[in-house]
């Protein structure tokens, strides 16, 4: 295969798989949707989630998204330090988008700013966005895929507590975002919660929590702890499916954390909406594929 | 329970026996209309393109297929967050006549207002619904305002039974989210000092 001929296959490859996470969710989420959808004893929140059910089936029948707003597209990256397309992949992956968004068809999602005009294309300045850890030693390369839609984007809050407000404030903080934003987003919702120093370090943090599959726990117990916490106590508030109130708020609470200064917590809020359009896949150096997000994959 | 259907023209009389958690549908015209149209009518003074006196418009932003010669197809049609349009709602309603207002979420006080005093509600599709959405409209009628691109144009669509759609804010001053809000904030309070017990972790 030239380099010619990779750079072709991948951005193929990438295209497809970019379309097809538009139209069908991922296996974790969908499972967890049915569980939640099976708790519900009120018509109004069962009949929420038989609508949700039904669109789910009639864009797979239609082959269309199934959700109108898919999304600023956003990819984040552990690419092997020895991948041979590393220096490719940021014009691979703009170019899958230009082609998903003629194909799938997408919504038109980028919007320059300052000269306030919508691109038609869904690649602007800084779109898709780019998230990359380099890993060394390693020569393939994962993808996460990630449509950002509106809704979901907007309950986005950050800020920097001191640390006399404690896992308290964060929690306080978290509670917050979910009775004031949260309820408006498209529940249930997975929440990511990002703990660092400064606000970009936990706001990268509450959004890499997003791309882990629904039911893993923080590798420290105490994060853990907190995850389960929270999700137990935002499904006790009951904001249930379109926050029109029900059993459950909740998919699932994620928490990702690093080290942080001795004066300050930062701390972050990203969420997904029930329809988190969220793709894993991975290219070895000869770019063979493995998609571990979605079972059954037709493209 | 018979189907309760709504067709535009919508008088005001067809809304008084409404009530929030109601589920209805609405048969007839119905245009999507978001966050610069409404900034457009409401602060730069435009006069909307189309005329949505006793109708219905949707806060959406669709996927659009040209079908050539100025035809459209439409892909998937989901609401999308109804509170952008809060600042400007009132006044909108005023403005426009509007008489059913489709959206995600709740609104807040000035939309409440706005329904009660002009006689206009507003209703929830289940959100991220979009096909389901896309299989009630027969067609699409009219395109105003395409220089803001596909999400914010005003599509003029006919609908049929489009629906499910939950009344959140009603002709009579409930508004269903601002309810809710009131029984999420007091559990939320429960929580929060169930869960302080237990993240004491700075000691």
């Amino acid at each position: 295969m030239t380099k010619d001929e990779a750079v072709f296959r991948m951005t193929d490859i990438l295209a497809k798989f970019v379309a097809f996470t538009g139209k069908r969710l991922p296996d974790d989420v969908r499972e967890k949707i049915a569980e939640l959808a099976g708790q519900e004893e009120e018509p109004l929140a069962k009949a929420i989630y038989q609508t949700m059910l039904k669109n789910q089936e009639l864009a797979q029948e239609l082959n269309r998204p199934s959700c109108q707003d898919t999304g600023a597209i956003q990819f984040f990256l552990k690419c092997g330090a020895n991948f041979p397309y590393m220096g490719e992949l940021p014009s691979i992956l703009r170019k899958s988008v230009i082609q998903a968004t003629k194909d799938a068809p997408l919504r038109h999602n980028a919007v320059e700013t300052f000269d306030e005009y919508n691109t038609g294309k869904n690649v602007a300045l800084g779109i898709p966005s780019l998230f990359w850890d380099v890993l060394p030693e390693r020569d393939d390369c994962e993808i996460y895929t990630y449509m950002a839609g509106g809704g979901c984007s907007l309950p986005g809050h950050a800020k920097v507590l001191m640390p006399g407000e404690g896992y308290e404030g964060v929690t306080r903080f978290v509670l917050d975002v979910m009775t004031s934003y949260g309820l408006n987003a498209c529940p249930p919702l997975l929440v990511g919660v990002g703990i660092g120093t400064s606000v970009e370090v936990a706001a990268l943090h509450s959004k890499k929590a997003l791309m882990r599959p629904i039911g893993s726990h923080n590798p420290n117990p105490r994060a853990a702890k907190m995850e389960q916490l929270l999700e137990a106590g935002i499904n006790k508030i009951g904001l249930g499916p379109q926050g029109l109130k029900g059993k459950n708020s909740v998919l699932g609470v994620h928490i990702e954390n690093s080290a942080r200064h001795p004066s300050v917590i930062g701390v972050a809020v990203n969420v997904g909406c029930w329809s988190h359009r969220r793709g894993h896949i991975v290219f070895d150096r000869d770019l063979n594929y493995t998609i571990d997000s979605h079972s059954e994959v037709d493209f | 329970m018979a189907k309760k259907i709504l067709t535009t023209p919508i008088k005001a009389e067809d809304l008084e026996d409404i009530q929030v958690g109601d589920v209805i549908y609405l048969t007839g015209k119905l245009t999507t209309c978001r966050d610069v149209a409404h900034r457009r009518v409401i602060e730069e003074k435009r006069p909307l393109p189309v005329d949505i006196k006793d109708g219905a418009i949707l806060h959406a932003g669709p996927i659009i297929r040209p079908l050539g010669e100025d035809k459209y197809e439409m892909v998937t049609v989901g609401p999308t967050t109804s509170m952008r349009m809060e600042k400007f709602e009132e006044a909108f309603i005023k403005e426009t006549g509007v008489r059913l207002i489709i959206g995600k979420g709740g609104m807040g006080d000035g939309t409440m207002r706005g329904c009660r005093d002009y006689k206009a509600i507003h209703c929830v599709f289940p959100a991220g619904c979009a096909v389901v959405a896309a299989t009630c409209v027969e067609e699409i009628i009219d395109a105003q305002w395409k220089d803001l691109g596909m999400p914010e144009t005003l599509w003029t669509s006919q609908v049929k039974e489009f629906g499910p759609l939950i009344v959140s804010i009603d002709t009579h001053g409930r508004n269903i989210f601002e309810e809710n809000k009131v029984l999420f904030n007091e559990r939320k309070e429960e929580v929060y000092e169930e869960i302080c017990k237990e993240v004491k972790f700075i000691k």
